[in-house]
């Protein structure tokens, strides 16, 4: 009994240790380093809106929880102001370590909390994949199909600017589709 | 003075203005801007935030565009593709694995010669301020504007390398010379929310709500920016009326280019009653 509860435990730190281990390559950022002075936090625009603040993701990254880091909303939250990275003064570069920890939760599998912003972006490569350049029209349309999200919070404003000519109807396009295709075929990106 | 210049998806799209009155500013001051080209997108944040080498390839196809130009510089106006275009640099130069990665891939052999630079920065550190003033045929008397840098061009100051991280001075210093009266406020780098904008406007309202509120307690009329995302965000998202410049706008009036008009026109929030009580109209 004692000898299996050891075991349990000694498996839950090499798991714990397993994940800080691959955060900290795959984003480059010595997360272990974090003494939780709160700066991060403290200066954070969209820490009001995250279900887990960025300094305790740290802490939750030294400690291996794995599925609540991946699976939070905060790690979508993360607009990459780096106003965190830029004040940390262990230098943990925690805009690095967010793009990170998505790239991780999408491959992985994870259920992903913020899904609107998760479509969002797929929609934004998609439209890049398909011409070179971004063209909003068709990226915006293609997240309202993926989102089901109506965006009536910017209608109104978004027509006016269409009717002001900003968002022009026909894509501006790169002449070398091939090269954009080969680039995305070769990051793993497809459709 | 030459420089290649990669004026960014939304130069033809939502920021229409900022590409057009830099055209024009740029041609007043003598100086000529060469398009990269047949560029691509830079990915912006969305790239980034779920495939980080794909986010390296798009900025790196742009610079070796650039290469091919033979210019020494590249001129970015958006400050979130001058972000890319910086930590792909930054990639280049500082990871020799990764370098190889993205060579292979793009096709090309990067040189560390070519500087990508800020249009602001180009304008206030390579242009340079007396040569600006020289041009100014109406000076901005009377006009206070609170100068907002926003999160990109600024940070990481390890990578974007131009001027302070959480007090810059180079769009101020610009505006002073102008004629315009730039306002001390402390939300000049605070993030406006940026692609949140899409899918959760609501916090975008409230986190724009605060900065131009802070502008306006300030004393300020107008706000001015050097981002097509910021801008849009900023129009679009408040509640008090204060328009919205791009740097490049009140050089184009401080310069009197007959342009401008058009520049107006794309505006959500119209500067010109504000222009005309100044007698800037």
């Amino acid at each position: 009994m004692e000898v299996e509860k050891l075991e349990k435990g000694l498996k839950g730190i090499e798991e714990s240790s397993f994940f800080l281990e691959e955060v900290r390559s795959r984003s480059g950022e010595r997360v272990e380093l974090c003494y939780q002075c709160m700066k991060c936090t403290a200066g954070c625009p969209t820490a009001p809106y995250m279900d887990i603040k960025p300094n305790q993701l740290i802490r939750m990254i030294q400690m291996g929880r794995r599925g609540e880091v991946l699976g939070s909303g905060a790690i979508w939250f993360c607009v990459y102001c780096q106003t965190c990275g830029t004040r940390c003064p262990n230098e943990i570069h925690i805009g690095v370590l967010m793009d990170a920890l998505r790239e991780m939760a999408v491959e992985e599998g994870v259920e992903v909390k913020e899904k609107r912003i998760h479509l969002f972006h797929e929609a934004f490569i998609q439209s890049v994949r398909r011409g070179g350049r971004a063209h909003e029209v068709t990226m915006l349309m293609d997240y309202v199909l993926r989102s089901r999200d109506w965006m009536r919070d910017s209608l109104g404003s978004g027509l006016r600017l269409f009717f002001k000519g900003k968002f022009p109807l026909f894509p501006s396009m790169v002449k070398a589709r091939e090269e954009i295709r080969r680039i995305f075929e070769r990051c793993g990106q497809g459709e | 003075m030459r420089f290649s210049y990669f004026p960014g998806c939304t130069d033809r799209s939502s920021s229409m203005e900022y590409g057009l009155s830099t055209e024009e500013v740029f041609k007043a001051l003598g100086v000529e801007l060469v398009e990269v080209e047949d560029w691509n997108c830079c990915g912006a944040a969305a790239t980034h935030s779920l495939n980080r080498l794909l986010s390296l390839c798009l900025p790196a196809r742009i610079i070796s565009k650039a290469l091919l130009s033979g210019l020494s510089s590249l001129v970015v106006p958006c400050a979130g593709c001058f972000s890319n275009l910086k930590r792909t640099e930054y990639v280049l130069r500082n990871e020799q694995r990764d370098r190889r990665v993205i060579e292979e891939i793009v096709g090309f052999r990067y040189d560390p010669s070519l500087e990508i630079l800020a249009l602001l920065d180009v304008v206030v550190n390579r242009v340079g301020l007396e040569r600006v003033y020289e041009r100014v045929r109406r000076t901005l008397k009377g006009l206070k504007v609170a100068c907002y840098y926003g999160c990109a061009l600024v940070r990481h100051p390890k990578v974007t390398r131009f001027d302070d991280p959480e007090n810059p001075q180079s769009m101020d210093r610009l505006m002073r010379v102008l004629g315009a009266q730039p306002v001390e406020w402390s939300y000049k780098v605070d993030c406006c929310g940026a692609d949140l904008a899409m899918t959760y406007g609501s916090i975008v309202r409230q986190m724009v709500g605060r900065i131009v509120f802070m502008a306006r307690e300030a004393g300020a009329q107008a706000i001015v920016t050097s981002c097509g995302l910021c801008q849009m965000n900023l129009e679009m998202r408040q509640e008090l009326g204060l328009p919205v410049f791009y740097f490049t706008e009140l050089m184009g009036v401080a310069f009197d280019i007959g342009q401008r008009e058009r520049w107006w026109g794309k505006h959500l929030i119209s500067p010109r009653p504000l222009l005309e009580s100044l007698g800037l109209g």
